[in-house]
């Protein structure tokens, strides 16, 4: 609930005022924007949303709609590496349920938390889509498949 | 979002090519997302580190998927007199003997091969009843590359459309070829195309909807990212007959690698005009843009797809209005499926008489299917329609893995249903499929076997439509909501007598009551699955075991005292000090401390643990 106007030079303002300046003018740019400036920020804070909101000249209440209803969005700040555990079909029947567990052991955290120390957020997700090498997760942008609940958190802990 | 992985950084650049002689061996690696998981990025550096010390005269490429995933990391070698080996499971440590034997000396090596022009392997039968016209090249060309695409007949129908038929013999080759939706529904898509050719606009949209959002299905991924152009040209054929002159990719935000591989595409398309003002010399002008999703299954419905394109909540509206009439932004759109699209071409080119030669009577041509789960040989296949699950299953997926018995299969993920093994011999065609309760659906095929419990795979399904539902609709955003909670507590034992009744009167009520297919077909995996496995459903509720041995609140670990010599191996590694005993005297497990982890029985070498 912090007002904005008084801060002095925000550096995130830069970044979201660049991805604006980008997509102006553009039908449709509520969702490529709120996509980039959470790629630069980490997460969309309430200041972002709140400049993207006068950027876009769209109200607020509809931006906090879609920023919502999309999984992609994240209204909190992540660790510093994102691992997604799959839970398709095919991981599912696979064991995914084990991989999880092996990771949220290894880690001490539960699933969508993150590390004390800020260094991992673990989500399980629908499908990764690289089904035959199930069960699969993804850390940041590296998938690893054909995983068991040893070898996935060897893979975790390498980062 | 920008990079396929970070690793990708650190491979040699690829030289430009310096006009040498032709080179000896062409080598492709498979690098879809299949293949870089599998590591392929790593056997491709492995490989080059290789070729640096042999001084050879070899070309090195990547292509898209292959569809042999079963065997990633693939890797293909061509030779000048026109052979081809492919090589499967390929890891850095064997470039070494790989390019000693086979590029230095000559001498393929033959334990390591999975596929080879001059030899008889036992994987052969995993292509022996496919039938490629989506996949034509995937897993050959470089999807990196026009000109590749370009080689193998890319673009000749885009040029055979706009300068030698109008738009309405256009529509009529697809109308005439029997192609049907192949997102799932099956509606005829040139019956599409007219009406929104027929509709009056000084605007018109196509979209292709590559929002892949089935778990368990990965063929639109795979032919983004090994074939892109096909696609888009699918695109503009389809934009030259209903008359739009601007296009969108909307891809599924989990999908970097195919939204990389497209915006390249798209970067060559217009360097060579086959996307821009006055497409080869005609009037024809087309625009092609990209919208990533941003991670919500509903957008798999068109009206919600097109909502999200507008940068609203994905919401999927009443129809009609149709899109063909009013559609993005209001204007007549025409959408359809990456696999449909992918058709398009083939069918302009060889005609649709070719294309409706293949299939039944109202399903014509290919389709692709993703063989995921319990299968020997996973992979991307396609298959012409009419064939049996039988065939796809022991012939073309080799059966199932580790020799269990296959139990059923799951066709069109959570709109869909499970086909039991009993009905192995139906045929793959829409109606044949529907008939079962299941539905063809985009082509998700995940295979189960006999450790697989239906009402964990129900609930599995319900689990995540309950998730994905909008909300919009009281039925479905509450009812898969109770849906749920019943299937969990017979998973957990503690169903209740007329829970299956309770089950089956709400499934039919959501089924009536929800605007869109999400919530139209949510409940379909629990309709197949009491239909099929009733008295698996039975025994949760009244006799409080899973007979598949899966849900792990209804299972019992008990030592056999005949068995147990008392080696205290079991009880070492029992987290919650469960099992006690002397040593060399038999074990007890505590059942009423027991978390049922199944460490004891992995642990166990003389068979001495029985799950009940």
């Amino acid at each position: 609930m912090k007002k904005t106007p008084g801060k002095k030079a925000n550096p995130d303002l830069g970044k979201i005022n660049r991805v604006l300046a980008k997509y102006k003018g553009n039908k449709g740019a509520l969702i490529p924007v709120l996509q980039e400036v959470q790629v630069a920020l980490g997460f969309l804070s309430q200041d972002s949303l709140r400049a993207i909101s006068e950027g876009l000249a769209i109200p607020l209440s509809q931006i906090y709609g879609v920023a919502t209803f999309y999984t992609q969005f994240r209204l909190k700040p992540i660790g510093k590496h994102l691992v997604r555990v799959c839970h398709g079909t095919a991981c599912h029947v696979g064991g995914a349920e084990k991989i999880s567990a092996a990771i949220e052991a290894g880690l001490s955290v539960r699933d969508g938390e993150t590390t004390a120390d800020g260094k991992f957020t673990v989500e399980s997700v629908a499908c990764l889509g690289c089904c035959s090498l199930a069960p699969v997760m993804m850390v940041d942008n590296d998938t690893f498949g054909r995983l068991t609940p040893e070898s996935a958190i060897k893979a975790v802990k390498e980062y | 979002m920008k990079k396929a992985t970070s690793k990708a950084k650190t491979l040699p650049k690829k030289k430009a090519v310096k006009k040498p002689a032709a080179p000896d061996y062409r080598i492709v690696v498979g690098l879809g997302s299949c293949g870089i998981a599998a590591g392929g990025h790593k056997v491709k550096a492995a490989l080059m580190e290789s070729l640096k010390k042999a001084k050879l005269n070899v070309q090195v490429s990547d292509t898209g998927c292959v569809g042999m995933c079963y065997s990633e990391v693939l890797l293909d070698v061509h030779h000048k007199n026109g052979q081809v080996y492919t090589y499967g499971n390929m890891t850095p440590d064997r470039m070494a003997r790989f390019v000693d034997e086979h590029l230095a000396k000559g001498q393929p090596v033959a334990d390591w091969l999975v596929k080879a022009s001059d030899r008889a392997l036992p994987d052969d039968s995993f292509y022996a009843k496919q039938k490629r016209i989506v996949l034509r090249n995937c897993g050959d060309i470089d999807p990196e590359k026009i000109e590749d695409y370009m080689a193998h007949g890319g673009y000749q129908a885009l040029e055979k459309a706009l300068k030698k038929m109008s738009p309405d013999e256009v529509i009529k080759e697809v109308l005439d070829s029997g192609l049907r939706g192949r997102g799932g529904a099956g509606f005829p898509t040139g019956r599409k195309w007219q009406f929104a050719r027929g509709s009056r606009g000084d605007k018109k949209y196509i979209v292709c909807n590559g929002d892949e959002g089935d778990p368990g299905a990965f063929m639109d991924r795979s032919v983004l990212e090994g074939d892109p152009h096909n696609v888009m040209e699918g695109m503009l054929i389809a934009g030259y007959a209903i008359g739009a002159d601007e296009g969108y990719f909307y891809v599924r935000a989990e999908y970097p690698l195919a939204v990389e591989r497209l915006k390249l595409a798209i970067e060559q398309a217009k360097k060579r005009g086959f996307l821009g003002k006055n497409i080869m010399g005609t009037k024809f002008c087309f625009e092609m843009k990209i919208k990533e999703g941003a991670g919500a299954f509903v957008c798999g419905e068109e009206t919600a797809l097109m909502a999200s394109i507008e940068g609203q909540r994905g919401m999927p509206r009443l129809r009609p209005p149709f899109p063909a009439v009013s559609g993005l932004w209001g204007k007549p759109t025409n959408i359809n499926n990456v696999e449909t699209f992918a058709n398009v071409p083939w069918i302009i080119l060889n005609g649709s008489a070719a294309f409706a030669s293949l299939g039944t009577e109202k399903s014509k041509g290919s389709k692709v299917f993703a063989l995921a789960g319990k299968i020997a040989r996973g992979g991307l296949v396609e298959v012409p329609m009419g064939i049996t699950i039988n065939e796809i299953i022991h012939e073309v997926g080799g059966g199932i893995k580790d020799g269990r018995a296959f139990k059923a299969v799951q066709m069109g993920g959570p709109s869909g249903g499970c086909i039991p093994a009993a009905l192995g011999s139906t045929i793959v065609d829409y109606d044949s499929v529907g008939q079962t309760g299941a539905i063809m659906g985009s082509g998700g095929m995940v295979v189960m076997d006999d450790t697989t419990c239906m009402v964990d795979i129900a609930r599995f399904f319900l689990d995540f439509t309950q998730k994905e539902s909008c909300g919009k609709c009281t039925f479905c955003r509450v009812g898969t909501k109770r849906m749920l909670e019943i299937l969990e507590r017979i998973t957990k034992g503690r169903g209740q007598e007329g829970d299956i009744e309770l089950l089956l009167e709400l499934a039919e009520k959501i089924k009536i009551s929800s605007l869109c297919g999400l919530g139209q077909t949510a409940p379909n995996p629990v309709l197949t699955t009491v239909k099929y496995f009733r008295q698996e459903y039975e025994a949760h509720i009244k006799d409080k075991t899973c007979p598949a041995h899966s849900c792990k609140e209804l299972l019992k670990y008990e030592i056999v005292p005949e068995k147990c010599i008392g080696c205290t191996a079991c009880a070492r590694v029992c987290p919650v000090t469960a099992i006690s005993g002397q040593v060399k005297k038999p074990h007890v497990i505590d059942q009423e401390a027991c978390i049922k982890c199944g460490n004891c029985v992995a642990k166990c070498k003389f068979d001495a643990i029985k799950v009940r």
